[in-house]
């Protein structure tokens, strides 16, 4: 597919019913605030200006690297978006994007939706801000702060994302924290380095064709970002400090499956798995399949009469 | 060539096709949310739900093998899942090396898993297949979406595949100045660092293009008559046909729920 398959758009049934509708609530109001905050600024011309950025971010997912043995590079685009938009429109524009890819192209699932949104289009520019304005800050307005600051932006934005995708993971219960939190930062750290270098291309192209972008920050008129300030950094240092003490402990598997075990007991007592489950209710479960098949297929087959009807019909 | 080959719009003269695209998003979802609710092992559920897609894909008059080719899409997330095929505690059903012990309950859940998300991304090509994208959007403003956020994603649809022409344009100029040798120890490009730099120059150059394109986009707009009201047509009322496709779709639904929330 074009969209590029990056493991960090859950599709549907990764996610516990109570995870999804709890990012679906967070996704929502952080949008609705962009919305507004944008609508502000931009006014009437939002709605061009926002639409042709979120195509192009689409598009660029396209652009590739060979990196090594028939791996490549992508682009993601949060953090070059936040760069020369700023976080609020960057949300937006990428906001675009996630929906996009998942309504149309099934790249993330729906119900699952607001997971995705949360960590590609609102974690990625919030963490993404912060980083690159603190080291712009620290280079004093020097040129090496651009690049170095969107280069560590686009990194961070990249592994603090996944790192809340492999969390919304093991609180659903569907993989344990201690594989998947490391798992996930180690392939995204990696990951992540491609998106960095080519942000920094990208900047430095921009820095020599347009460096009024950049500097004067035109595209970005917004200056009272503290939201994003605050919210942006409390979000990294949760999700960095939170994510060791998740996936390390001395009993390794042992730890996890005592604590799987204690997620699947607290997440739905009314289908608990207790080791002698299975046997009383081999013979019942078995009966119950076989029904549902005979049923399903007697549906299955009588959608194809249905349609070979409508299509005689139609012929005749 | 040009890029409306994204679109996954297949027009079909089927009853999916012709419903209320408003009824499709509502049923698509809630069926997505039944499978989500669906227990874990609850086998005869997962046939039940199979049945019904199976059956509106048919119905769709787009073949099987259609939505079987476009399902698969989801399988390389499933890796995420295996872990807890040896991480729940429960009976043994194979011992492997490194000390790894497969479990019953682990498979069952590792099997759920890749069921419902193989059942629910089927449900969202059924949807992006059969509905033209205006429909779509039609719809997204019916479920009380903000009206601004319908009109950016509006203008982002019309503008994806110019962009992508663009994208196309862009690489297809790259590899006319790429020189491949015949010696593949030769990578063509040069070091890592330069091409990530390439790639990052087609990037940022696709960004200025596009910031220039939207202020041409919004002169013309603002030459039309724009004033920043999003003016669109009202939404037509929902058929009763509709409501009663809906009606059933959402009572079917209730009752896979009820059943597997009974029995498991």
């Amino acid at each position: 597919m074009f969209a590029a398959p990056l493991p960090m758009h859950i599709p549907d049934g990764f996610l516990s019913v109570a995870v999804s509708i709890v990012f679906w609530v967070i996704s929502v109001i952080v949008i609705g605030i962009s919305l507004a905050r944008v609508n502000r600024d931009l006014g009437e011309r939002q709605v061009p200006v926002m639409g042709v950025l979120a195509a192009a971010i689409f598009a660029g997912q396209m652009l590739n690297f060979s990196v090594t043995g028939g791996t490549s590079g992508h682009l993601l685009g949060a953090a070059l978006a936040t760069i020369l938009l700023g976080p609020w429109a960057a949300v937006l524009v990428m906001t675009c994007v996630v929906a996009i890819q998942a309504l149309i192209f099934q790249d993330g699932g729906l119900l699952v939706l607001g997971a995705n949104l949360f960590n590609m289009a609102i974690l990625g520019p919030f963490v993404a801000y912060p980083v690159y304005k603190l080291i712009q800050r620290i280079s004093g307005g020097k040129p090496w702060g651009v690049f170095v600051g969107g280069g560590v932006a686009a990194w961070a934005s990249i592994l603090v994302a996944s790192l809340s995708c492999a969390f919304q993971i093991a609180l659903s219960g569907t993989s344990p924290a201690n594989v998947a939190i490391p798992a996930m930062a180690g392939i995204h750290a990696l990951i992540g380095l491609g998106e960095a270098l080519i942000t920094v291309g990208a900047l430095s192209l921009v820095y020599a064709a347009r460096r009024d972008l950049l500097q004067t920050g035109s595209a970005q008129p917004v200056r009272n970002n503290t939201a994003v300030w605050v919210g942006g950094s409390l979000l990294t240092l949760a999700l960095v400090i939170l994510s060791p003490l998740a996936s390390s402990n001395p009993d390794g598997l042992e730890w996890v499956a005592e604590q799987a075990g204690f997620l699947e007991t607290a997440r739905d007592p009314s289908y608990n798995i207790i080791p002698d489950y299975v046997l009383p209710g081999i013979s019942n479960e078995a009966t119950a399949t076989i029904l549902a098949g005979v049923v399903g297929a007697f549906i299955v087959l009588a959608a194809a009469l249905a349609l070979a009807y409508a299509r005689r019909k139609r012929s005749a | 060539m040009h890029a409306n080959f994204l679109d996954p719009f297949q027009s079909r003269p089927s009853l999916v096709h012709s419903l209320d695209a408003r009824v499709k998003v509502v049923l698509v979802v809630a069926f997505i949310l039944t499978s989500a609710l669906t227990p874990t092992g609850a086998w005869p559920i997962y046939v039940m739900l199979i049945a019904v897609i199976f059956s509106a894909e048919i119905v769709s008059e787009l073949g099987l093998a259609f939505y079987m080719k476009r399902a698969l899409l989801a399988i390389p997330f499933v890796l995420a899942a295996l872990p807890v095929l040896f991480t729940i505690p429960g009976p043994s059903l194979l011992s492997l090396p490194f000390g790894l012990q497969l479990t019953q309950p682990g498979l069952e859940r590792f099997i759920s898993v890749a069921l419902k998300s193989w059942i629910s991304i089927q449900a969202a090509v059924l949807l992006a297949s059969t509905t033209p994208f205006p429909d779509i959007l039609v719809a997204l403003r019916a479920l009380r979406l903000p009206r601004l956020l319908v009109a950016i994603i509006g203008l982002m649809w019309r503008y994806l595949f110019v962009m992508v022409d663009e994208t196309l344009r862009l690489l297809r100029a790259r590899s006319a100045r790429s020189a491949t040798a015949a010696n593949p120890a030769l990578r063509p490009g040069g070091k890592l660092t330069w091409r990530a730099r390439v790639a990052g120059g087609m990037a940022g150059s696709l960004f200025l293009r596009s910031l220039e394109r939207s202020d041409r986009i919004y002169n013309a707009m603002l030459a039309r008559g724009y004033d920043g009201e999003i003016h669109s047509l009202p939404v037509p009322a929902v058929p009763p046909s509709a409501w009663a496709a809906l009606t059933f779709g959402l009572l079917l639904l209730a009752f896979i729920i009820a059943i597997g929330r009974l029995i498991y």
